[in-house]
């Protein structure tokens, strides 16, 4: 073994060290242990249980006892073995700890059992490793993986450790992954061989690698990673895109073997396997305050009966017959008999500190969360996926929110991407006929839905499983399955979860002048010879085609599902590869394949169409050939318009391409660029093969790819033409990150570079358009580097690539170094269609009294668009737009709106205000001395739209608001960018949509779409928060009630602890009779129904306001506890007083009536009755009878020194013993009924009109929320009808109302300042549209300033138009402007200047 | 899955049938959904209750005060701090089986059957620690415990020589050892009016709680051999009453009575009924006298100590608390129920109004 180079072991350890080094394993094989080279990282074995058979006890006693609540009930139980202090026998008191700490145990226990099996099926997994005795790869298992190991891993096995890629059976030494158990994005990811390590050589030799691995230490981040193999001194650096994640599936590959760099928990699945998060809900926090207040209370409590031990011993002059003295005899002094009674006290009260309330809340959060996961409204038909609660104890939390932050793309939109308009070279192309299919697609869409769950209860006809089946059978099966119904239904809907490749969004219809112009250019010239003219229509549809990331897999190479161990196992679409099959079969039929893609999701609805049973006979007569237009009549009637398209693309190529996109704008794109004939044929490392429209395929070489990263907001792919061998840069981005690195064509003179500009202004013109439409817009341009730049630059860039420290930047830099002068070939708008019930979701929000804040990476216009359509901002707001970058500007500008809002405030009725922030303003106002302004203008506005935002402004945004405003916030996003806002907000709800899984991962709550928020805030939300602040109420005065009734007993047992209740009775009475009550009130009391719920959203807003829990109703419970135990111990006390009644028979009627009351007391609050209420509550009372008696008769002397033997057999012959409870209970509960009589009459809360509209039959109580809605909107409208609600309104619209006396002249020196009164969205639409209320001399100077007081739509469309209410004299110098009062639609189009002051403008909008 | 519960569930219904889609049952428990009775509480929809409820109360608060005020007790306080009362004698500490006499008329007949109580007040047989010293596995009669009584018994556990104690602890030990004996003078004569010590206990304490020991030998005294009498005793326990054995040792009446610790530190403790013979039907009018053997010292903590004869009717003693409650608590609800009525008769004439 003299070749082994011995590697200095000081590398090895080391923690301080930045870095982890891994040498191969194999020289070490036969080795001992110790001399092991990467012995000291971590195996590959993992282990989550925490304890072990002989651990638990102790480590889990450990465990417990870190809780509080724990130890007071030891250090309670363990005051009780002190004689001289004990109030119960100390064996006795040990009984509710022990209860606890058993219960607890065994939870713990179940739960780590169950990590252990699941960690021993993975540990066993079966791998492949290298062994160097058997030259070559063995069977072992995962467990046995070391860190410097070779692993290979089969196609479709799951890797077993994070492993760096070294070889691959692909020939381009590519391997794709799935990494869907990680984060849920089911796309393929590529990894390549480390590059220039391996030189495609097969097979793969372990023996012969003798470089070492220099990499950072394991750390959680997926999408990063970076190190170097060192080899002789050369070091060849590598990142993410080389290694393999533990728990991803390798596809599409057949072999990759690699070293293992990381294993077991330095993974990075481990490391990113966080237990779900523990919250503390606001509702907790709170009632830990009053936790303290019990303890005060207790406190208070001690001291009295101490002191009054004290003085009633001194009311003694000798001893009396009925003291026990010490063991010696003596006396003990009455101070030290106080300070032991005092903590006798302490023992006897316990109880009024509510240490079971945990436990409860725990249950009820426990139940609360599993009705909210069983709603089947918030169950996702689509995606077969239902409401997650991740987190399972802020619950509560979701009643009470008061901001909601969300994402726009994903959350708001369905992240759905359809390619609608482009512009090349300056000229627009509408795409009408697409915009037509869209159109239709969409009304389908929700036919077909309809029909679909009509038709659910009938047996299918067809099933294309089951053709799947016959045809892979090769005979017929004659009968149905039964139960394929359900799971055709899903893998329909399956489709669009896989990889963005609905139909919606993969057929484009060309435009016909763009196509006809690009068949022009083709015929024109020879492939890659294209004169300069048309040349750009060719490199643009190429640029759409090669500038991405989309893996091209092909039916061939079809992955084939398998469910790992750590699957999410959601149930994955079916189709696609049933059909892929089927069209593999019978390739007469592929080329109907897109057709019936497009109609595959419709064919319940046509299941009786001539196609299905058609397609049904196939198996029977396979040798038929279907004609096309048999075929395509029926079903796709309204398409049949468009069937050359399809059928020309796909017959064109051999095979059927399938992409995968990371995202659903490059799926878009490349589907756009295929439907003009662009096909992206193969996409590898190294090179790109696309098909022209001519049948041509030109493959280039790939020179290097600049990832998309959010701070560039654009992606680069440099090539190689194959043709004339230039080395060209493709980049598409955001304009905002286009248009400043396009060729400085602002600075030439030139005739060509002019020519530039004016396409630069026009596409920029037309981009400005695709925003106002609500489109994302990307800009694609073309540069040729010349040889000498790239090799110039290349240098830097490897340099870059290899650096370990500030590598990010680094890269970052160069790659911005690459992407200058840029020509600009045109741009794309994306339409990206709204979810369904956003508006109605946003609407409801608001009027529950939330501030919805959008924040969003779009342009301003599209998110102002977006914000409109989705009711974000309203038309009657005020909204404020900030967009500047000089901080001057902006504080001039905060500081002038802010001057402004108080003229609202002072109003009786506040007017609703919006406010439109672009990212870079957002960075300056996030300043710290700013921050105080923005805040205070936050709290404002109804409704904040952030634009350009960074992931990080995102968060703090969101973290400011909480932090400074104290309110409580939610968060809801979809994708990465949103995970730092999800876990900054007080309540993270992620949506498991189309960019995977890593918000649902970071979210507290995950939901599939963003309407379900409303039934989840307005419902659940309410519920919870209701149901939990009533509960810990009534638990809190439960305790209370109760043990005070021991406490006024020591005012007659001379304070000396005694209980004449049994001990027993007192622990049965929290354990059993009234645990459960309190419980089923937290999970299910109903105050409202859901229905109402949602169509009155303003109830919610008492959660808001802590209306259901607040200090004074826990005092008030307090003040009702006191009460109802004096009422319970004074009455028995005075019928029984003097009388020959014994310590035990007095207490039967105190417990009995405390019972009564307890249970009552419930019954007054509950609101709604169900089945399970009345069992719960007659079985609790029916319990404490039972246990009651049993224990009375079967305890003779068991319980000593209390003897409750018969006491209560003796008592229930008594007919006083139900006389005495009957009063006290009355009594008990008189003034807390009459109170809720009273307030039920004279002071009805919103609360209590709603449930009085629950009450009415079902049409009534329709027809009443129909009526209630009308006249709200109509009050909204009609400011004349103004009722409290319509007040708001009517003021925002009243013109004399609103002047914004005296802007600020800093405030107009802001060259795009937009201040609108009144804009409805056509208005919103006209692109520099300025309005101001009444503006200053200063403002006019503004030189694009506009200003409308109540602009009419039609109006809005005049491009120049400016409208001004009060114009003051030097503003109607001002060249451009035209200021119009009282705008009629004629009036806006003659453009005729007129200065109208009057006030009519009401009764003209109305 | 979030919990264990859902864990289980799905597990369930995964065994129940193949078809494995997510989708919630839709069912009304777990949608919330279960018809619920939603009762609102008004002014007008309490009315009816209200009514009901103080009816009922003056009901049964008339018939339990008129039941008290038929029941006749009759109080003789014999404590003597007095130096006027016959038994100041008997309160100095050299006072040796002193006897007492107090003398009461009766002026009309004391209906029966007559009830005769002792009464201690400020006294605590509810102090914990007093009523945690005895041993209820030594009053069953385990003679283990004989020997070696309950470590509650404390400091009465065993006497300076260190046998033990039986019945062992504080409160057998404060056993009132006043005997009365009550006399009617009849033409000057005093007439014995017999007192029935028997059956004042609880029924499950005579016969199931407590039990004497087996007798050794075929005597009751010896079973108690190697034990000695508590420390304030003057005759050990299986002499309590030697002229009857059902009468003796830990089952005699009185001492069970004493064991049954009193509820609050004023009370009354049964002695006798006077149900036999010529006072089955009562006392007839006429003058009295009560002989008290006094040896119980109270004065040393502020208590008294007093004699009460009282019939009882099916409520118990006399206490007019209960019914005065009834009734107070009765009007109290027709009142509201009135008030109610106003509220309600004016919110629904607004209601109207607004229905306009």
């Amino acid at each position: 073994m003299s070749w082994i180079t011995p590697i200095p072991t000081a590398r090895c350890h080391g923690a301080d060290e930045p870095t982890r080094t891994v040498v191969s394993n194999l020289p070490y094989e036969d080795q001992r242990p110790r001399n092991q080279p990467n012995r000291r990282y971590a195996g590959n074995a993992v282990k989550t249980n925490k304890y072990t058979l002989w651990s638990f006890l102790p480590i889990n006693l450990c465990e417990q006892f870190r809780r509080l609540a724990n130890i007071y009930f030891v250090g309670i139980a363990a005051l009780n073995f002190i004689p001289e202090v004990n109030a119960f026998q100390p064996q006795v008191a040990l009984i509710p700890i022990c209860v606890i700490l058993t219960l607890t145990a065994i939870k713990d226990a179940w739960e780590d059992f169950r990590r252990y099996q699941s960690d021993r099926e993975l540990n066993g997994t079966p791998c492949l490793v290298y062994s160097r005795s058997q030259h070559g790869f063995v069977e072992r298992r995962w467990k046995d993986i070391q860190v410097g190991d070779f692993v290979q891993v089969l196609a479709n096995d799951i890797i077993p450790a994070d492993i760096l890629l070294l070889h691959a059976s692909d020939p381009n030494g590519v391997c794709h992954m799935e990494t869907a158990n990680l984060d849920g994005e089911t796309n393929l990811k590529q990894r390549r061989v480390v590059s220039s390590f391996c030189a495609v050589k097969s097979p793969f030799d372990p023996l012969s690698f003798n470089a070492t691995v220099i990499c950072e230490k394991p750390n959680n981040n997926l999408n990063h990673f970076k190190g170097f193999l060192e080899k002789d001194q050369i070091k060849i650096g590598f990142g993410i895109e080389s290694l393999l994640l533990r728990g991803c599936t390798v596809r599409n590959t057949a072999a990759a073997s690699g070293i293992v760099v990381y294993a077991g928990h330095d993974t990075k699945s481990m490391l990113n396997n966080n237990r779900p998060r523990c919250k503390r809900s606001r509702v907790e926090r709170k009632m830990n305050k009053e936790v303290l207040c019990c303890v005060f209370l207790l406190f208070c409590m001690c001291l009295i009966g101490a002191v009054g031990h004290v003085i009633w011993l001194k009311t003694f002059s000798s001893v009396p017959i009925y003291f026990i003295p010490d063991s010696d005899g003596n006396e003990t002094p009455s101070v030290v008999a106080g300070v032991y009674r005092f903590l006798t006290m302490i023992i006897l009260l316990q109880v009024i500190i509510p240490i079971s309330l945990y436990l409860s809340i725990e249950l009820v959060k426990m139940g609360q969360v599993f009705f909210i996961t069983q709603d089947i409204d918030l169950y996702d038909k689509e995606k077969d996926t239902r409401m997650q609660c991740r987190a399972l104890n802020i619950t509560e939390d979701l009643g009470q929110i008061q901001y909601v932050f969300s994402d726009k793309t994903g959350t708001l939109t369905e992240n759905k991407m359809v390619f609608r308009r482009c512009t090349i070279m300056g000229t627009e192309y509408p795409h009408t006929e697409n915009a037509v299919r869209l159109a239709i697609l969409a009304g389908d869409a929700d036919v077909e839905e309809h029909v679909l769950y009509q038709q659910n209860t009938r047996p299918p006809l067809f099933s294309l499983e089951e053709a799947h089946d016959l045809e892979v059978g090769g005979h017929v099966r004659s009968s149905a399955l039964p139960m394929d119904r359900h799971r055709h239904r899903d893998s329909t809907a399956g489709i669009p979860s896989l990889a963005f490749s609905s139909p919606l969004e993969r057929e484009v219809i060309p435009d016909q002048n763009l196509l006809r112009s690009v068949k022009e250019v083709e015929r024109r010239g020879v492939a890659g010879h294209w004169g300069l003219q048309g040349a750009t229509h060719l490199e643009f549809f190429l640029a759409l085609a090669i500038c991405n990331t989309v893996v091209v897999s092909t039916e061939t190479a079809q992955r084939q599902r398998v469910r790992g161990p750590h699957n999410s196992s959601r149930s994955r679409g079916l189709l696609p590869e049933c059909m892929e099959g089927l069209f593999a079969q019978f390739p007469c039929l592929r080329q109907l394949s897109s057709c019936l893609k497009s109609v595959s999701c419709r064919r319940h609805s046509l299941s009786e169409d001539p196609v299905q049973s058609t397609l049904y006979d196939i198996p029977t007569s396979s040798s038929s050939v279907v004609s096309e237009d048999e075929v395509q009549g029926t079903p796709c009637k309204g398409h049949t318009r468009r069937r050359q398209t399809w059928t020309a693309s796909s017959l064109a190529g051999p095979k059927e391409v399938h992409y995968e996109a990371q995202s659903p704008d490059e799926a878009a794109l490349v589907h756009a660029a295929k439907a003009y004939g662009f096909t992206l044929l193969e996409r590898t490392p190294s090179h790109v093969s696309v098909r022209l429209p001519s049948g041509t395929t030109l493959t280039y070489e790939v020179l290097d790819v600049l990832t998309f990263d959010s701070v560039r907001s654009r992606m680069s792919i440099i090539v190689r033409h194959p043709h004339t061998k230039e080395i060209i840069l493709y980049t598409k981005g955001a304009d905002s990150g286009i248009m400043e690195r396009l060729q400085n064509s602002f600075e030439d003179r030139s005739q060509m570079k002019s020519e530039s500009r004016v396409i630069a202004n026009k596409t920029q013109k037309h981009l400005d358009m695709y925003a106002n439409d609500g489109l994302r817009t990307l800009c694609f341009t073309r540069k040729v580097v010349s040889e000498k730049n790239y090799y110039d630059w290349l240098v830097l860039r490897q340099g870059a690539m290899a650096a370990i420290d500030r590598k990010d930047e680094l890269v970052r830099k160069t790659a911005a170094d690459m992407e200058t002068n840029l020509t600009l070939l045109g741009a794309t708008g994306i339409e990206d269609r709204l979810q369904e019930n956003v508006p109605e979701t946003i609407q409801a929000l608001r009027e529950a009294g939330i501030q919805v804040c959008v924040l969003t990476g779009d342009k301003l216009e599209t998110a102002v668009n977006i914000a409109y359509s989705c009711k974000l901002l309203d038309q009657q707001d005020l909204v404020f737009t900030f967009n500047t970058e000089n901080t001057e500007v902006c504080k001039n500008m905060l500081s002038g709106t802010l001057a402004q809002l108080p003229l609202y405030d002072t109003q009786e009725a506040k007017v609703s205000v919006g406010l439109v922030i672009d990212g870079r303003t957002l960075g300056l106002l996030l300043d710290s001395d700013l921050q105080e302004g923005f805040v205070q203008l936050c709290t404002h506005c109804r409704a904040i739209l952030c634009c350009r935002t960074t992931p990080l402004q995102k968060s703090r945004v969101v973290t400011l608001l909480r932090s400074k405003l104290g309110v409580m916030t939610l968060a809801i996003g979809d994708g990465a960018n949103d995970v730092n806002m999800i876990q900054a907000a007080d309540v993270g709800v992620g949506i498991s949509g189309q960019e995977g899984m890593q918000a649902v991962m970071a979210s507290d709550f995950a939901i599939s779409r963003f309407k379900h928020l409303k039934k989840l805030l307005l419902v659940h939300g309410h519920w919870c928060y209701n149901r939990l602040a009533n509960m810990i109420i009534y638990f809190f005065y439960k305790n209370v009630a109760y043990v005070n009734l021991l406490f006024w007993y020591q005012f007659f047992c001379g304070f000396s602890g005694t209980a004449m209740i049994d001990y027993w009775f007192m622990i049965f009475f929290n354990l059993f009779f009234t645990s459960a009550p309190p419980i089923m009130f937290g999970i299910m009391d109903r105050e409202v129904s859901a229905a109402v719920l949602l169509q009155l959203p303003e109830l919610y807003r008492r959660g808001q306001h802590e209306g259901g829990y607040r200090r004074s109703t826990f005092w008030i419970a307090i003040a009702d506890a006191f009460y109802q135990s004096l009422v319970c111990f004074f009455v028995p006390y005075w019928t029984y007083k003097g009388s020959d009644i014994d310590i035990f028979t007095l207490g039967t009627p105190m417990n009995t009536a405390s019972l009564f009351t307890i249970i009552f007391h419930l019954a007054i609050e509950i609101k709604s009755w169900t089945v399970v209420h009345w069992v719960i509550m007659v079985g609790s009372v029916v319990v404490y009878f039972v246990v009651t008696l049993a224990f009375c008769a079967m305890c003779v002397s068991c319980n000593p020194p209390s003897d409750p033997y018969w006491t209560m057999q003796e008592q229930m012959s008594d007919p006083m013993f139900y006389l005495v409870c009957i009063l006290t209970t009355v009594v008990a509960l008189l003034p807390r009924y009459t109170l809720h009589a009273l307030r039920g009459t004279l002071v009805p809360s919103d609360h209590l009109r709603a449930r009085q509209i629950d009450n009415m039959p079902p049409h009534h109580r329709d027809l009443w929320l129909q009526e209630w809605k009308k006249l709200k909107d109509l009050c909204a409208s009609y400011p004349s009808l103004s009722s409290s609600t319509a007040q708001r309104y009517s003021t925002a619209q009243s013109p004399s109302l609103t002047p914004v006396q005296d802007p600020s002249p800093s405030l107009a020196q802001s060259p795009s300042l937009t201040l609108v009164q009144d804009p409805s969205p056509s208005l919103a639409q006209s692109p520099s549209l300025t309005l101001v209320q009444d503006p200053s001399p200063a403002l006019a100077q503004s030189p694009s300033l506009t200003l409308v007081q109540d602009p009419s739509p039609s109006l809005a469309q005049s491009p120049s138009l400016t409208l001004v209410q009060d114009p003051s004299p030097s503003l109607a110098q001002s060249p451009s402007l035209t200021a119009v009062q009282d705008p009629s639609p004629s009036l806006a189009q003659s453009l005729n200047p007129k200065l109208a002051p009057n006030q009519g403008l009401n009764s003209a909008a109305l | 899955k979030p919990f264990a519960f859902s864990c289980l569930w799905n597990a369930l219904r995964m065994k129940a049938g193949p078809s494995r889609t997510n989708r919630p049952d839709n069912t009304a428990f777990t949608q919330q959904r279960l018809p619920a009775w939603q009762p609102i509480l008004s002014a007008g929809i309490v009315i009816p209750g209200f009514t009901l409820i103080g009816l009922a109360f003056i009901g049964v608060g008339v018939a339990l005060f008129v039941t008290s005020q038929k029941i006749t007790d009759l109080e003789i306080d014999y404590t003597g701090v007095a130096a006027t009362s016959p038994c100041f004698k008997c309160t100095s500490f050299a006072a040796e089986n002193c006897m007492c006499q107090m003398e009461f008329t009766l002026t009309t007949l004391f209906e029966g059957p007559v009830f005769f109580y002792y009464g201690l007040t400020s006294y605590y047989q509810n102090f914990r620690t007093y009523g945690v010293s005895k041993d209820g596995y030594q009053l069953s009669g385990d003679t283990y415990y004989f020997n070696n009584p309950q470590d509650s018994c404390a400091p009465y556990q065993y006497d300076s020589n260190n046998n033990p104690i039986v019945p062992c602890g504080s409160i057998a030990n404060s056993m009132f050892s006043d005997t009365f004996q009550l006399y009617q003078v009849v033409n000057g004569m005093k007439k014995q009016i017999p007192l029935d010590g028997k059956g004042i206990a609880w029924w499950t304490d005579y016969n199931i709680k407590y039990s004497n020991p087996a007798l050794v030998n075929g005597s009751f005294a010896d079973a108690f051999s190697g034990t000695v009498k508590p420390v304030n005793w003057s005759k050990p326990v299986y002499e309590l009453d030697p002229t009857d054995q059902a009468n003796n040792g830990f089952l005699n009446q009185n001492f069970l009575v004493w064991m049954r610790q009193a509820a609050l530190p004023k009370f009354q403790k049964l002695y006798g009924r006077i149900a036999e013979g010529d006072y089955a039907q009562g006392l007839p009018a006429g003058n009295y006298t009560l002989l008290i053997n006094y040896s119980y010292p109270v004065i040393s903590f502020g208590g008294t100590k007093k004699v009460v004869l009282s019939n009882v009717s099916w409520m118990g003693g006399k206490n007019q608390f209960l019914g005065i409650a009834y009734l107070v608590i009765g009007s109290l609800c027709i009142v509201m129920a009135m008030v109610m009525l106003i509220i309600y008769a004016k919110y629904k004439f607004t209601d109207d109004d607004e229905d306009m």
